[in-house]
């Protein structure tokens, strides 16, 4: 059974401290209000994507959005809760359990999602900017990647986020205003870290049999891997993901691309340094070389990389992260990106990962 | 033995396998190969520098003991592969640690 995404949603994300029942329902009302034909008797499951520690939020939902589903829970997990979700919800239709998913992540800018506390490996050394700058002087001591091509990588992902209205603080910076950004640590600017911020996302899901009722372009998951290597930062190689290698590979076998065929790219950027790394262990650079390709992007007004501005750009609201990269994947892949737009794309790819790269799920989708 | 309390006490130790032999991290009642029983006890010194960074002039690091890799806090100016020794461990809330490199 193939698995389309036949609607999608999105709402403003900020740093407002807007309850997470609201940010649930506002996601799910515009997705309903995007997609034609959509009645809340269609729904058999409804899965919630979050870290936020209230109970029961996808029965919650269901009843706010006057849905009775059959199947109905949370995902949680860390940072790729989201992307988890959509693998749920394509298994329940896969399996021929459900027709119709509706898949809404939300979080808020505070979140227990944040810090990987059960981490012994970590020590005293728990919040994510202390592996963020561990990766990075891995990566300068190995490739001699530079400040400056690190400071592309930002300047690149709040450039494209200019063009999404969605996005927390779309707000352009100089490669020199980054590089005089304040300095978080030896190997980090605040402007190489993304920012947890409230927002929720969408997305509807429906088997083959059903998706033309909802959507005249239809865009079909075709490539999943997902890879858990442990839950631990200090176990990483350190200068690349090896959750990302594997997850990737096993997309790429079951939609039977390559790297080089995909068009357009939404990456899990939570710091300048994590771009680099997921290029290059996607396979989409050699390794050691999207320092050079990140610059190349930049000049050109390419849009192929993250075009809604990455989490560095848009803003990563934990649960809703996965949720809004499959959302902006699929509106490239049905033309509606407008000044986003990549052009004639036809197959994207979507990589999301959690807890210090420890998990990665990669997502290949074809129009 | 429990990790957490022994940290407290300044010990580091980690739990070897009874039956497969395996050293364990993190810290756990079973072991996470064969499920086998562990026994706790103090980590074979000293550790080397893998790799690190620092933050308003501290510098912490990742230091590789027996396979198990910790970070904490490194007294010194560290280059990679250098020995180091733990000079200060205990547990509150986290692990704790600080590290001499030479
Ligand atoms: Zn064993």
């Amino acid at each position: 059974m193939r698995v389309a995404v036949a609607g999608y949603s999105n709402t403003k994300f900020s740093l407002d401290e807007t309850p997470i029942e609201n940010l649930l329902v506002s996601a799910t009302k515009q997705l309903f209000h995007n997609t034609k034909n959509l009645e809340q008797k269609d729904i058999d499951a409804v899965l919630v994507s979050t870290n936020n520690v209230k109970r029961y939020l996808a029965p919650v939902l269901s009843e706010l959005a006057g849905i009775a589903p059959k199947i109905s829970h949370s995902v949680e997990n860390m940072c790729n809760s989201g992307t988890n979700a959509i693998v749920s919800g394509f298994s329940y239709i896969a399996s021929g359990m459900a027709d119709v998913v509706l898949i809404t992540g939300a979080e808020q800018a505070e979140n227990p999602g944040q810090i990987l506390d059960w981490d012994s490996s970590r020590g005293e050394f728990q919040h994510p900017i202390f592996w963020g700058t561990i990766f990075t002087k891995s990566h300068k001591r190995k490739f001699g990647t530079t400040d400056e091509e690190l400071a592309y990588v930002s300047a690149l992902n709040h450039k494209n986020a200019q063009d999404n209205p969605y996005a927390y603080n779309p707000k352009q910076y100089t490669i020199q205003e980054i590089s005089e950004s304040k300095r978080i640590t030896e190997d980090l600017r605040l402007l190489d870290c993304s920012r947890s911020c409230t927002g929720s996302s969408a997305i509807l899901l429906a088997s083959e049999n059903v998706a033309k009722k909802y959507t005249d372009s239809p865009v079909w998951i075709e490539g999943i891997g997902q890879k858990t290597t442990s839950a631990g930062f200090t176990k990483n190689d350190l200068t690349s993901i090896e959750s990302t290698i594997q997850a990737a590979n096993q997309a790429y076998s079951m939609a039977r691309i390559r790297p080089n065929n995909i068009d357009v790219v939404e990456i899990h950027d939570a710091f300048s340094v994590c771009e680099l790394m997921i290029l290059e262990d996607l396979g989409i650079v050699p390794k050691g070389k999207a320092a050079k390709l990140v610059p190349e992007l930049y000049n050109t007004n390419n849009k192929k990389i993250n075009p809604r501005g990455g989490l560095m750009g848009a803003g990563h609201p934990l649960g809703a992260t996965g949720v809004a990269q499959i959302a902006e994947i699929t509106s490239q892949l049905q033309g509606l990106s407008q000044k986003r737009q990549v052009e004639n794309a036809k197959i994207g790819l979507v990589q999301n990962m959690s807890a210090a790269a420890t998990s990665s799920t990669v997502l290949v989708l074809k129009n | 033995m429990n990790f957490e309390s022994e940290l407290k006490q300044g010990r580091f130790v980690v739990g070897k396998c009874t039956k497969c032999h395996n050293t364990n991290w993190p810290p756990s009642e079973y072991c996470s190969k064969c499920f086998g029983e562990l026994s706790y006890s103090p980590v074979k010194e000293p550790g080397i520098v893998i790799e690190w960074s620092s933050k308003d002039g501290q510098t912490f690091g990742i230091v590789e003991f027996e396979g198990i890799r910790v970070m904490g806090a490194i007294q010194g100016t560290p280059k990679q592969g250098q020995k180091a020794k733990i000079t200060n461990c205990t547990f509150d809330g986290s692990p704790k640690f600080t590290f001499s490199v030479f």
